[in-house]
C-alpha cells in the first residue's frame, strides 16, 4: 500500500488521468503477483536454499544438526548404491533413445495419409495419461512369472524354461523396467513431434510435390529439418529424465535386485533412513547435472542450429552465414 | 518404371500400416489383459491362463471389492476436492501472472520471469526433501489444504501455457478498452480472461491429468487413511493383495476409466496442448 501511495505522489506532474492509471497499474502488478510469488518463494526458493544448506550437515528432520563440510558430497560419490543408481539410469537413457526413435518413426508415418489415424494416435498416446502407480501395477502383472508376457511368449512357441525371470534376473530386469517408460512416453513424444511436423507450411509440401519429390525426399528435406531442434531438446531432456526415473522401480520391484534408480535411493535415504543431509547433497548433484545439460543444450542450439528470427527465415540465415563464411574464406585465402 | 514405383509405394503402405498396428497392439495388450483379469472370479483367476477370456464380462465383483478395500470412494472424493481447488487457483494465478509479465514493464520483471523459468529446472522429487521440512514447520502436513498448497506452489505448466497465449493476444485490445474507461482489472477480467478460453482448457487438461496422477507428494503429505487420494488409494494394493491381480486390475481400471472418458472427449485439445509444448521447446 505504502508503495503505491508513494508512486502517486511522485507522478503528480503528469496530470490527473495518467497519475491514476500509473497507480492502478502498480496495484494490478502487486495484487496479481503477490500469491504466485509468495508460493514460488516458499515452495521453490526457500526449499532450494535449505537444500544447499542441509547438504553440508549431518541431520535428521527433527533433532540436532552437525556441520560436516563436504562429507555428504564425498559420500554421494563413494556409496556403492548411489553409484549403482547412476549406472541404472543408463538403462533409462537407452530407453529414452529407443523411445525417441520410435516416436520419430511413427510421427513420420502419421504425417502421410493414414486411414484410421485417430485410432492409432489415441491408442499410442493413451498410456501417457495413466497414473504412474497404475502403470507400475499393469507391468508388475505383465512381467510376473507365468503371467502375461510369459503366456504370450509360450503362445509363440517359447518354452517356459527358456524364458528368464523378467524382474529377478539382474541381467535383464532393468531393461524390463526401462521398457515400461518407453511404453508410457512414446505416444506422447510422437504427438509432440507430429505437432512440430504439422506446423510446417503446407505450401512447402505442395511445392515439393510439384518439383517431383517423393516421400523419402519429403522426409529428409522438409520433415526432418522442421523437428531437428525438438528432437535434440528431447534427447538432452532424457538425460535428466532418466536420472529422475522413479515410479517403475518404486512400484514394480521397490528398488530391489539392483533396480534402484537415483530417486528411489534418494527417497529411501531421505524418508526411511532420515539421512536428510546426504539426500540433499544427492539432490544438488542431480541439479548440477541438469543445469549442465541445459547449458549444453543452449550452446548446442546457439552454435549448431541457427533458429532464425521473425524477420529472417532459417533458410535466409543459413544462406547469409554461408556467404559470410565464403567471404571469410576468401579473405583468409587472400591473406 | 511405373511398375517399380507402384511396388515401392505398396511396400511403403505395408510398412506404414504394419508398424502402426504392431505399435497399437503393444500399447493396448498390457491394458487389455488387465481388463480380462479384472472380470475373473478367484477360482477362474487361479485356474485359467491370463490370456483366457473370463466367463462373463458382467462379473463386477472384483470392482466392488477393490473399490471398498482400497477405500476408493474416499480417494475419488479427496482427489475431486483437490482438483477443483488446485485447478481454479492455478488458472487464476497462472493467467494473472502471465498478464502482468506480458503487458507491463516494471523493475524486476525480467528477474521474476527468470525465477519461474529456473524453477522448472529443479527436480521435483528431490525438492520434496526440504519442502517436507517447511510443510512440517508450517503445520501443513496431513491436511488436505496443505497438499493443495504444495500442488499450487509447484505449478509451472499453466504459467508457461498462459505466457505463450498472451504473446498472441493483440495489445490493441487492452488499449481500446482503456480508452473506453476500463480499469486494468476490468481489462483483465472482462476483456482478456474470456479470450483465454483455449489456453484455460489446455492448462486444465494438462494440470488436471498431472494432479489426478500425482502420487509422491500425496503419499508424503497425506498420511492418514481418510486423506488418501486416488493414486495413494491404489497403491495400498501393494500390501495384503500383492498377488490377487484380479482385484489389482479392477482397481487399476477404476482409476483409468475417468481419465479415459475425459481423454476421448477432449482428444483434440489434449493433442493441441502437447503440440504447443513442442513448438515452445
Amino acid at each position: 500500500m505504502g508503495k503505491s501511495a508513494g508512486a502517486a505522489v511522485s507522478q503528480k506532474t503528469f496530470g490527473e488521468k495518467f497519475k491514476s492509471r500509473k497507480v492502478q497499474q502498480m496495484l494490478v502488478i502487486i495484487t496479481f503477483l503477490f500469491a504466485p510469488l509468495l508460493l514460488l518463494v516458499v515452495f521453490t526458493y526457500l526449499p532450494f536454499m535449505k537444500m544447499v544448506q542441509f547438504s553440508f550437515y549431518n541431520m535428521k528432520y527433527i533433532g540436532p544438526k552437525k556441520f560436516v563440510g563436504l562429507d555428504n558430497y564425498i559420500d554421494v560419490f563413494n556409496r556403492p548404491e548411489i553409484f549403482r543408481a547412476l549406472l541404472v539410469s543408463v538403462y533409462y537413457m537407452g530407453g529414452a533413445v529407443v523411445q525417441l526413435g520410435l516416436a520419430l518413426f511413427f510421427a513420420t508415418m502419421m504425417v502421410f495419409k493414414v486411414k484410421g489415424e485417430s485410432v492409432f494416435k489415441a491408442a499410442m498416446f493413451f498410456p501417457y495419461l495413466i497414473c504412474g502407480i497404475a502403470v507400475g501395477f499393469i507391468f508388475k502383472f505383465f512381467y510376473a512369472r507365468g503371467f502375461v508376457l510369459d503366456s504370450l511368449l509360450q503362445m509363440f512357441g517359447m518354452k517356459m524354461e527358456d524364458i528368464p525371470y523378467w524382474l529377478q534376473d539382474q541381467s535383464i530386469n532393468n531393461f524390463a523396467l526401462a521398457a515400461t517408460s518407453v511404453w508410457r512416453y512414446t505416444g506422447q513424444n510422437m504427438i509432440m513431434f507430429l505437432g512440430a511436423m504439422m506446423s510446417v507450411d503446407n505450401d512447402l509440401y505442395e511445392a515439393a510435390a510439384l518439383d517431383g519429390a517423393n516421400n523419402w525426399h519429403r522426409f529428409i528435406y522438409i520433415i526432418l529439418p522442421s523437428i531437428k531442434s525438438i528432437v535434440v531438446l528431447n534427447l538432452i531432456l532424457s538425460i535428466s529424465g532418466s536420472l529422475s526415473a522413479f515410479e517403475p522401480p518404486y512400484v514394480i520391484t521397490n528398488g530391489t535386485m539392483g533396480t534402484g534408480t537415483y530417486f528411489v535411493i534418494m527417497n529411501r535415504l531421505a524418508h526411511e533412513n532420515q539421512k536428510v543431509g546426504l539426500a540433499c547433497a544427492m539432490a544438488i548433484v542431480l541439479l548440477v547435472i541438469i543445469i549442465l545439460c541445459t547449458v549444453a543444450q543452449k550452446l548446442f542450439f546457439a552454435y549448431v542450429f541457427d533458429n532464425g528470427t521473425d524477420d529472417e527465415s532459417r533458410a535466409a540465415v543459413r544462406k547469409r552465414k554461408r556467404e559470410e563464411k565464403k567471404k571469410n574464406a576468401q579473405k583468409g585465402a587472400a591473406a | 518404371m511405373m511398375k517399380k514405383k507402384k511396388l515401392v509405394s505398396r511396400l511403403f503402405e505395408i510398412l506404414k500400416y504394419g508398424s502402426l498396428v504392431i505399435a497399437t497392439l503393444c500399447s493396448l495388450i498390457p491394458v487389455c489383459v488387465c481388463v480380462l483379469t479384472a472380470f475373473k472370479t478367484n477360482e477362474e483367476y487361479a485356474s485359467t491362463s491370463v490370456l483366457d477370456l473370463p466367463k462373463s464380462f458382467l462379473n463386477f465383483e472384483n470392482f466392488v471389492i477393490a473399490f471398498q478395500k482400497a477405500n476408493m470412494l474416499r480417494g475419488f472424493f479427496n482427489t475431486a476436492l483437490v482438483l477443483v481447488v488446485v485447478l481454479t487457483a492455478s488458472v487464476f494465478m497462472g493467467s494473472m501472472l502471465a498478464y502482468v509479465l506480458n503487458r507491463f514493464k516494471f523493475p524486476g520483471r525480467g528477474l521474476i520471469q527468470n525465477l519461474f523459468m529456473f524453477a522448472a529446472l529443479l527436480p521435483g522429487i528431490a525438492m520434496q526433501v526440504t519442502i517436507y521440512q517447511i510443510m512440517y514447520s508450517l503445520g501443513l502436513v496431513n491436511h488436505l489444504y496443505g497438499y493443495m498448497i504444495v500442488l499450487m506452489g509447484t505449478d509451472i505448466i499453466s504459467i508457461y501455457i498462459f505466457l505463450q497465449f498472451f504473446e498472441n493476444l493483440p495489445i490493441s485490445l487492452d488499449e481500446s478498452a482503456i480508452m473506453d474507461g476500463c480499469t486494468y482489472f476490468g481489462v483483465f477480467f472482462k476483456i482478456l480472461f474470456p479470450l483465454l478460453k483455449p489456453a484455460i482448457i489446455t492448462s486444465l487438461l494438462l494440470k488436471g491429468v498431472s494432479v489426478y496422477n500425482e502420487y509422491y507428494a500425496s503419499n508424503l503429505y497425506l498420511q492418514s487413511p481418510e486423506l488418501k487420494t486416488i493414486s495413494t488409494a491404489l497403491y495400498t494394493f501393494t500390501g495384503p493383495y500383492g498377488n490377487q491381480y484380479n482385484y489389482i486390475c479392477a482397481g487399476v481400471l477404476i482409476t483409468i476409466v475417468p481419465i479415459l472418458i475425459l481423454f476421448l472427449i477432449f482428444q483434440r485439445q489434449v493433442y493441441g496442448g502437447m503440440a504447443a509444448g513442442a513448438v515452445k521447446g
